[in-house]
């Protein structure tokens, strides 16, 4: 017991002082001491959770039926592009039912050529050797693409990829908010955004897929056949997005979204809100010389499968700069704005969970929680300072000292502080003193059957560590197995209770017993009052 | 100063006297409780059930009739309305709408609209939506993890004791948390993923008591090769009686706290655990240690465990 060599009690003090110097960023944060820290300090601090902080958790999820939609919709450009370039193919009754494509060649010598040309278009899926898509000619004039399934299961792996990103650009464009936008389980986007003040407002901006296209209105379509929903060969009925009836437009992009550089909102020559888009080099051209090809007609600005307006191009437009015009509020604008500058998404995503928390519930939160820790916790060394006297006072200081540890190993791993996770601490704090009990309760029990005082004292240090050892690994499995289910909050409760459990035993058993060694080692006390 | 002891020393109770008459109540109660939470079923939040809930804070007393009145004429379904410590914080739960999976998620953008229109001044601090898919799996997720947890935390057991203290770990850790379960259907108190967190730390809880004894029980049954197993079991629970009834009383110190004063969107975890301290004190005692008897335990059980019991013997 006396024993207690000089390195091991350096080794004791510094964790001790690293704990205690390691939480200060956490204590202060957000205080007017936060300046004055200094900077070669550590500034690692634990972050809060969106419940404490106040923020938004959103779980999308994929629309995959719609990423397959997309896909081929995608081909169908990809395939019309590379027939109408030399030598021209020409080909018709284009359709997309079935999840496949598929289309008359007019001239059938010439089915060999196109089988041949889109193989070439078709990629392989990384290293398995089949292709993404399946060429197969059927009644001798017709060629069907058929998507393969582990090019399906590429592509919808690539359109997560892509769709994250897009989700991140579109809430902070700027890169700057602490905001987290991370991939789960193949088909779901997790989004946990801090401080919103507006969640509606996120959820809309995620909520639209933003695919824009530019398409001629064909004008020799019949007006009753249009309202009726029916189109001539080679073209389409589309909606108004204000919900004015219908219009006809040719099948063919001229331009889409995908060209866009920058996309802002401002305001017409009459004060109407509106977009200004800029192309880059291939998008400028072909808006040019579409623009310069159909100057006088109407030209459709598509959004999403709906038609925002169809002004006439009065002139061609060749800097590679346009507006978008429609009934736009200057939010509506703004928000389009951003999603437009963001890039399309390739999957529509659906709000499947939702949890908000307003910044002022989230403070409320974190005020009643502090105070019936430090409540809590002084009832707790009240406790032990009445029951063990002088081995109260060690737990007590050990019990302080551990509060930091886990604020220390907290701030260290970034982990995060939730709700659940300050009942954790409290928790902690009742059960950390469990092993100090133990030591004291045995320590007694050793005095009472006899035992000389520096005996007993180590002897109750040696027998009370079993159990404590077992007792505690309890607590950790139960904690781990919550951790690996238990999601946001209930994981940070998990995680508290964790760090608890490791660093209660350091502080409860090896630092006590370094107080009480360094204690009977001053005073060789002939008699303990415990 | 005179130091307090809330168990005096020399204490002998003879515990194991009426072991027979509580293992026979708390089957009944362990029963009686599943029999309960089966007939009555939980009270499940959106979290297990999906669902909205948005909590409003107006700037006015509003009376609940009127508010749900409003909440009526949005057709989102039938409300549940519950005012949060005063008349001017409610709390609004809708049931999950039919339709797609972002039916949910809808009708809380629609809330959150049409409040603040309603009630000027009206805000909203917080808005939950499951749909039904989420919520299955964390009902699923949840399930899983407590029966992990028990089956992990008996196997230990086994491995670091002996098979018969594997089984009574199991089986105190089943009656704990049927009890716990009883409770929560008895009183209606809602059940949501904070309570399932309580469930876990009740299982690592409650087995820390029991460890305790059971490592007391190996002791002695070392010790004392002699002693009969019922002296033996009343001997053991007895030296370790002082540390559980204080171990118990600082976690319900704070855990007390916590409940009266803390934040109330974890009282139902507090209050889950507070309880969850209560019963596994009861049953470390009367569950844990009988069971042993029963599967006979004796002294020669542990012969081998001698040698490898090498792990945490020795402090640093």
């Amino acid at each position: 017991m006396l024993e207690f060599p000089r390195w091991k009690i350096w080794i004791v003090t510094l964790v001790v002082l690293a704990g205690i110097f390691f939480s200060i960023p956490s204590l202060i944060a957000g205080t007017r001491y936060a300046n004055r820290w200094p900077t070669w300090g550590p500034h690692a601090k634990i972050s809060l959770g969106l419940d404490l902080a106040g923020g938004s958790h959103l779980l999308l999820e994929a629309d995959t039926g719609d990423a397959l939609k997309q896909r081929l919709q995608a081909k169908e450009d990809e395939v019309s592009t590379e027939l109408r370039r030399d030598p021209r193919i020409d080909v018709g009754d284009i359709s997309t039912a079935g999840g496949r494509l598929s289309f008359l060649v007019r001239d059938p010598t010439k089915v060999d050529a196109v089988v041949e040309r889109l193989r070439r278009l078709s990629q392989p899926v990384r290293l398995t050797g089949i292709r993404d898509w399946d060429v197969q000619v059927v009644d001798s004039t017709r060629v069907v693409l058929i998507p393969t399934p582990s090019g399906t299961v590429q592509a919808l792996k690539d359109a997560m990829g892509v769709a994250r990103d897009v989700v991140r650009r579109r809430i902070d464009p700027s890169g700057t908010k602490e905001i987290t936008v991370i991939t789960e389980g193949g088909n779901r986007i997790l989004v946990e955004v801090p401080g919103v003040e507006d969640p509606e407002q996120l959820k809309k901006l995620i909520g639209q897929t933003a695919r824009l296209e530019f398409k001629l209105v064909d004008l020799q379509a019949d007006p009753t056949d249009v309202q009726q929903g029916r189109a001539p060969p080679g073209s389409q009925v589309l909606p108004m997005a204000d919900r004015s009836g219908f219009i006809a437009v040719k099948r063919r992009v001229m331009v889409s979204g995908d060209q866009l550089t920058d996309a802002q909102q401002s305001f017409d020559q009459d004060g109407r809100p509106d977009i200004n888009i800029k192309f880059n080099t291939a998008g400028a051209r072909r808006f040019g010389r579409t623009t310069q090809e159909n100057v006088g007609k109407p030209f459709a600005i598509i959004l999403d499968d709906k038609v925002l307006s169809a002004p006439n191009i009065n002139e061609p437009i060749l800097g590679g700069n346009a507006q978008i015009t429609g009934s736009f509020t200057v939010q509506s604008a703004h928000d389009l704005a951003v999603s437009l500058a963001s890039g399309k998404l390739p999957v529509k995503l659906n709000v499947i969970e939702e949890r908000t928390v307003s910044a002022e519930l989230g403070r409320d939160s974190i005020h009643k929680g502090v105070i019936a820790s430090i409540i809590g916790t002084l009832g707790v060394i009240l406790f032990m300072l009445v029951t063990y006297g002088r081995f109260g006072v060690y737990a007590t200081i050990a019990l302080v000292v551990n509060a930091f540890l886990i604020l220390a190993v907290m701030a260290l791993f970034g982990a995060t502080l939730t709700l659940p996770g300050i009942a954790g601490f409290i928790l902690t704090i009742g059960a950390a003193v469990d092993a100090n009990v133990l030591i004291n309760e045995r320590i007694r029990e050793e005095i009472r059957r006899g035992r000389r005082l520096l005996d007993a004292v180590e002897t109750g240090y040696r027998e009370a560590f079993r159990a404590i050892f077992d007792a505690n690994v309890t607590h950790v499995i139960s904690a781990a197995i919550m951790a690996y289910f238990g999601s946001g909050p209930v994981r940070g409760f998990a995680v508290v209770l964790l760090i608890g459990v490791v660093t209660s035993v350091f502080t409860a058993v090896y630092f006590t017993r370094m107080l009480v060694a360094l204690w009977i080692r001053r005073t060789r006390p002939r008699e303990l009052h415990i | 100063m005179k130091l307090l002891k809330l168990v005096p020393d020399h204490t002998n109770i003879d515990f194991m006297r009426w072991r027979n008459l509580a293992v026979i109540l708390s089957t009944i109660l362990t029963i009686a409780s599943l029999a309960y939470t089966a007939y009555r079923g939980l009270n499940l939040g959106i979290d297990f059930v999906g669902g909205q809930v948005v909590r409003v804070e107006f700037s006015q007393p509003v009376h609940i009739e009127d508010l749900r009145a409003r909440v009526a004429q949005l057709k989102v379904g039938e409300a549940s309305i519950q005012a949060l410590g005063n008349d001017r914080t409610y709390q609004v739960r809708l049931p999950k709408p039919p339709g797609p999976e972002t039916a949910s998620n809808q009708v809380v953008s629609k809330l959150r609209t049409a409040l603040p229109q309603a009630f000027p001044g009206a805000r909203v601090d917080a808005g939950e939506s499951v749909s039904g898919k989420v919520s299955e799996e964390l009902a699923s997720d949840g399930a899983k993890a407590i029966i992990f947890a028990m089956l992990g935390i008996a196997l230990y057991i086994w491995i670091r004791f002996e098979w018969q203290f594997g089984v009574g770990a199991l089986l105190t850790l089943a009656h704990d948390v049927s009890m716990t379960l009883g409770f929560f259907a008895f009183t209606r108190l809602q059940v949501d993923l904070n309570v399932v967190a309580a469930i876990l730390t009740i299982v690592g809880y409650s087995l820390n008591d029991t460890v305790v004894i059971y490592d007391r029980i190996r002791e002695n049954l070392r010790k004392y090769r002699k002693m009969a197993i019922l002296p033996l079991l009343n001997l053991s629970l007895n030296e370790t009686l002082a540390r559980t009834v204080v171990t118990s009383l600082t976690v319900l110190i704070a855990l007390g706290v916590l409940m009266a004063i803390g934040p109330e969107v974890i009282f139902g975890l507090a209050i889950a655990i507070f309880l969850g301290v209560l019963i596994g004190t009861y049953s470390s005692i009367y569950i844990s240690a009988p069971v042993l008897v029963w599967l006979k335990v004796t002294p020669d059980s542990f012969v081998r465990v001698d040698e490898k019991d090498a792990p945490g013997t020795q402090p640093a």
